[in-house]
């Protein structure tokens, strides 16, 4: 305990009293949006340090308590800090720094009334975020939650104008709304109709549910997380939601407000249910599995950088839904150390997609305002205006291929091993699925490179194609930093993964009783459960190639001559070569849609040979929608053209209905 | 002893690192002259490959007027990240003092990472075949990584390790066993290997015709010292590959850390079946033709569902 007395709550509590004070003054400022984005921001941005580092001492600390005198009748608002709320909050943290950065530059030319609102929903979002993980009873994390998804639907329609955009936020909206019905329920399940003061967590830990009920409670957690994380298939909103909202935006949500999701599941599973199932893992792996192949192979067809960009975090969330599974599965099979393991691997790339996502995102925003486009197929060669996002993104993508020794690799690399170092479970269906899983995870992460080559190649490399401006500027100052920041995160949690993991330690105690104990292994090199069974030292690794590069690049110098000259491009001799014959972001993923076509709907449309102006059009589409949320919509809406029957705005009606509502009521007296 | 050890440990990489640089044109080269000699050709010598390096380092580089640093690093990262995987496959040494630096995972990743570079490298420019080779490149390695990945868990399950020198010395020490599930991973590996290696029936490494070319029309744009780093990590990466199948497969003859009299043996071993593997290679090169471009992922799926088979009958029978 601190001599002075404060504890780490307190100053969680502080930061988020500040963020909604802050909200409070861009409401006020509007006339003055230069203070707006160049002061409050950058102070919310300080104060999200200010959670990071405050999760960075909580983690080590004993869970700190507080209870506001606020809320129901027996039941006031209980708010506790433990280790796992401790991550995610430096998780948050972290990773809203370099967005609130970047979005004192980004939203500097916006309009003052806007900015005021976005401003105060911006800072509300942050502070729903905080309060989500901070919350120690049901109606405190509704209540949380709730400030989180409107706060954040409001962000998303910034741009109301556009009836596309209303139109994504409503989607968004009612899913997030379905989701939290589940939660509310599942919530309820776990109090077990003990009165309303057992709606804390505190008592939910100590209800022992019967087996049935958890279960229960369980699936409807899942449901309600996954519909908030865009689990498979749950997942319609974020496609159209995220290319909807502003790219900051989109980033805290891609980036940060999807793990609090997963921090849901984590909490529910390991936290409030003491038991778990076995059969709740491998529900959990064989959903991850689905979604992750789903997303990535989505995403390898879009022409939207956004869209793209959002089924890339379907394809994570899968990811780490199935570490959440396989950790489920050791946990209940009592082996401790492998749940150790691939919870480490699961919190891990929670962390690193929380920085290489935002960090994309927010970089499509300064792509966005360059070039005024989301459309990839018409931008190309960005590189050559816009250099510093150029660099700071081919970090972000590199490290969301997987590729060593950036952060994306750890964690994959974790998860791996957790794979490896399964046999010997005693139910052998599922020794039989694990292999089939990490094949189908090996599968997910080459496409998702494949993916990301896309992404980079098309946008930046190549010649600018069409109609977008000619010359695209680079990203401001503000932008810059929080480039910067986030690229600087994901290069040093691929650094330092030891450093990191013994921090997780603290964390996967509280959860599963182990940690990982990385501590034989040295500083250097990350070994998680033994060094003769496997290692990783990306430190090293980084000094052999950077070594080996330097020295050849000094042997050729030396030996032979530098000498260039410029000169066109050679393309095997062809003189009549154009920017229209690079592929288009369509045609990249063509391959992809030919070989995985049974699982997309694709409408195409070939102009004749003999067309003068030839048109191609082509669409892939999610059968999803059309098999499941299509029928969900027109059985709605004739229920509710029935219910419409009975309504014709008519006083005297209704007093009939009264009427002979009370007689048949009447009857059962 | 301790140190003695280690410094024999460094020794013998510096050697291997040193030898496999060396080394790997002159693969290339016996490749293409055993090609020749069952084309009935007379071919172009087993040096070639190093008059070809030579005259390629002495020109003068050209380079697209709209080429980014990205085009021009590529060829070192490449090179470095071949030269570090050939390097750290234990084929002279088992200890290796580099090897708990990169298990076969990060071995798979270093591979991954040359490719994403090369694949951006080749859009760079913008022209038509820059963005096809990255396209089919992409398109080839998506199924062939993870087949990759799943021959080194199979062989990862038995020796219960990830780290290369301890599969290697589970496989030397053992007596002769012969594991199914090995004989699955090693259909698959060869699949993978002529396949990642720009190799007959997937690719062809000595045409420009542009059907079919995958790598070669990625490094269209290059010239001079950056062709030759990029034909050099190509011949590289072939050496590394076979290198991992006698290493997975064959590795009889290698040298223990501490014995320094083994090492002529296991170099002259090591040189013998490089030498069959390079005629292997060639025979297979002539008796197969060249698929379309969308067999190629059939082809590569057989691999991946063979290697995922290896697995599941390792987990099966636990052989």
């Amino acid at each position: 305990m601190d001599a002075v007395g404060v504890l780490p709550l307190d100053v969680v509590g502080g930061v988020i009293l500040l963020w909604l004070l802050l909200g409070l003054f861009g409401l006020v400022l509007q006339n003055t949006p230069h203070i707006i984005s160049s002061v409050i921001f950058p102070l919310g941005a300080i104060a999200a340090l200010a959670v990071a580092g405050t999760g960075l001492w909580a983690l080590g600390e004993h869970a700190s308590y507080a209870i506001l005198p606020m809320g129901l009748p027996d039941l006031p608002l209980h708010l506790r800090l433990d280790p796992l709320a401790a991550f995610f909050l430096i998780l948050l943290g972290g990773a809203s720094f370099g967005v609130s950065l970047f979005s004192a530059g980004y939203f500097k030319s916006m309009q003052g009334n806007t900015l005021g609102l976005l401003c105060l929903e911006y800072h509300l979002f942050l502070a729903g975020m905080a309060l989500v993980l901070l919350a120690d009873d049901a109606y405190m994390f509704m209540v949380a939650w709730e400030t989180m998804a409107l706060s954040s639907y409001f962000l998303v329609t910034t741009d109301h104008h556009v009836p596309d955009i209303r139109k994504a936020g409503f989607l968004y909206l009612l899913i997030a709304h379905v989701g939290a019905i589940a939660i509310l329920l599942s919530f309820g399940v776990m109090q077990g109709g003990h009165g309303i003061g057992a709606y804390t967590f505190a008592a939910m830990r100590e209800a022992h549910l019967p087996v049935f009920w958890s279960s229960v409670a369980f699936l409807l957690a899942l449901f309600g997380f996954g519909a908030k994380a865009g689990l498979l298939p749950l997942h319609v909103w974020l496609p159209e939601a995220h290319p909807a909202a502003p790219s900051p935006v989109s980033a805290l949500m891609s980036g940060i407000m999807l793990k609090t999701a997963i921090y849901g599941i984590l909490r529910v599973t390991f936290d409030l249910l003491s038991v778990q199932q076995w059969w709740w893992g491998v529900l959990a792996l064989a959903l991850g599995l689905i979604t992750a192949i789903f997303g990535v192979m989505f995403a390898a067809v879009q022409g939207d950088m956004k869209r793209l960009l959002a089924y890339s975090s379907i394809e994570n969330i899968g990811l780490l839904l199935v570490g959440i599974g396989l950790t489920i599965i050791f946990h209940v099979y009592g082996k401790d150390a492998l749940a150790a393991l691939s919870l480490t691997a699961t919190l891990y790339h929670s962390l690193n997609h929380a920085f290489f996502k935002s960090l994309l995102f927010i970089g499509t925003g300064s792509i966005l305002h360059a070039t005024g486009e989301r459309n990839m197929g018409r931008m190309g060669g960005l590189i050559r205006h816009m250099p510093w996002v150029a660099v700071l993104m081919l970090v972000g993508v590199l490290s969301i291929s997987g590729l060593p020794p950036f952060n994306g690799f750890v964690s994959e690399w974790l998860l791996l091993q957790a794979f490896l170092l399964s046999p010997g479970l005693p139910n052998s269906y599922i020794n039989m699925l694990i292999p089939v899983a990490a094949a189908v995870i090996a599968l997910a992460a080459a496409l998702a490179a494949y993916v990301m080559v896309k992404f980079y190649g098309i946008i930046f490399l190549g010649q600018p194609r069409g109609e977008a401006k000619a010359q695209p500027h680079d990203a401001g100052i503000w932008e810059r930093i929080g480039l910067c920041w986030l690229s600087l995160g994901c290069v040093a949690l691929g650094l330092a993964p030891v450093y990191v993991v013994k921090q997780l330690d603290l964390v996967t105690q509280v959860l599963v009783g182990r940690g990982l104990g990385n501590a034989a292994a040295g500083w250097l090199f990350l070994a998680p459960v033994d060094i003769e069974r496997a290692s990783y030292s990306p430190v090293i690794f980084l000094l052999a190639v950077l070594g080996v590069m330097l020295v050849t690049a000094l042997a050729v110098r030396h030996f032979y001559h530098g000498r260039l000259r410029r000169g066109p491009a050679w393309d095997c001799g062809f003189p009549a070569q154009n920017a229209r014959m690079q592929d288009t972001a369509e045609g990249f993923g063509q391959p992809i849609r030919r070989i995985f076509e049974p699982f997309f709907r694709i409408e195409s449309e070939l102009p004749s040979a003999f067309d003068t102006h030839p048109r191609y059009h082509g669409r892939s589409d999610d059968r999803i929608w059309f098999a499941l949320y299509l029928p969900i919509k027109r059985i709605t809406e004739k229920f509710s053209s029935w219910a419409s029957l009975l309504q014709h705005g008519r006083i005297h009606l209704y007093l009939t209905y009264t009427f002979a509502t009370l007689v048949v009521l009447l009857a059962f007296v | 002893m301790m140190a003695m050890k280690q410094t024999l440990g460094i020794l013998f990489q510096l050697c291997q690192s040193l030898l496999v640089v060396a080394l790997a044109p002159l693969l290339t080269g016996w490749v293409n002259q055993c090609r020749a000699w069952l084309q009935n050709r007379s071919g172009a010598g087993l040096l070639q490959p190093y008059r070809t390096l030579r005259k390629l380092f002495h020109k003068d580089a050209v380079l697209a007027y709209n080429a980014s640093p990205l085009f021009r690093t590529t060829p070192y990262i490449l090179f470095g990240c071949m030269w570090l995987a050939a390097a750290i496959i234990p084929i002279i040494a088992i200890d290796l003092p580099f090897s708990p630096a990169a298990d076969v995972i990060a071995l798979v990743g270093v591979f991954a990472l040359a490719r994403v570079f090369i694949s951006l490298a080749a859009m760079d420019i913008g022209t038509a075949f820059g963005s096809l080779g990255a396209r089919r490149e992409m398109l080839v390695s998506f199924l062939a990584e993870p087949a990759l990945l799943m021959v080194f868990f199979t062989s990862s399950l038995i020796s219960h390790s990830t780290q290369l020198p301890h599969i290697v010395e589970t496989f030397t020490h053992h007596e002769f066993v012969l594991y199914p599930s090995l004989a699955f991973a090693g259909l698959a590996f060869v699949i993978v290997l002529l396949a990642e290696n720009a190799r007959i029936p997937v690719d062809n490494p000595s045409t420009h015709l542009e059907l079919t070319m995958i790598h070669e029309a990625m490094i269209l744009e290059y010239s001079a010292r950056h062709l030759a780093l990029v034909e050099w990590a190509s011949s590289l990466k072939l050496l590394a590959y076979i290198s991992i199948g006698i290493a997975l497969f064959v590795p009889y003859g290698i040298a223990e850390v501490d014995n320094w009299h083994a090492l002529p043996l296991a170099i002259t071993a090591l040189l013998v079946k490089l030498a069959l593997a390079g005629a292997g290679l060639a025979v297979l090169e002539t008796f197969l033709a060249k698929m379309r471009i969308f067999r190629a992922p059939e082809f590569l799926g057989t691999a991946f569902l063979l290697a995922v088979l290896g697995l599941l009958i390792h987990f099966l029978l636990g052989a």
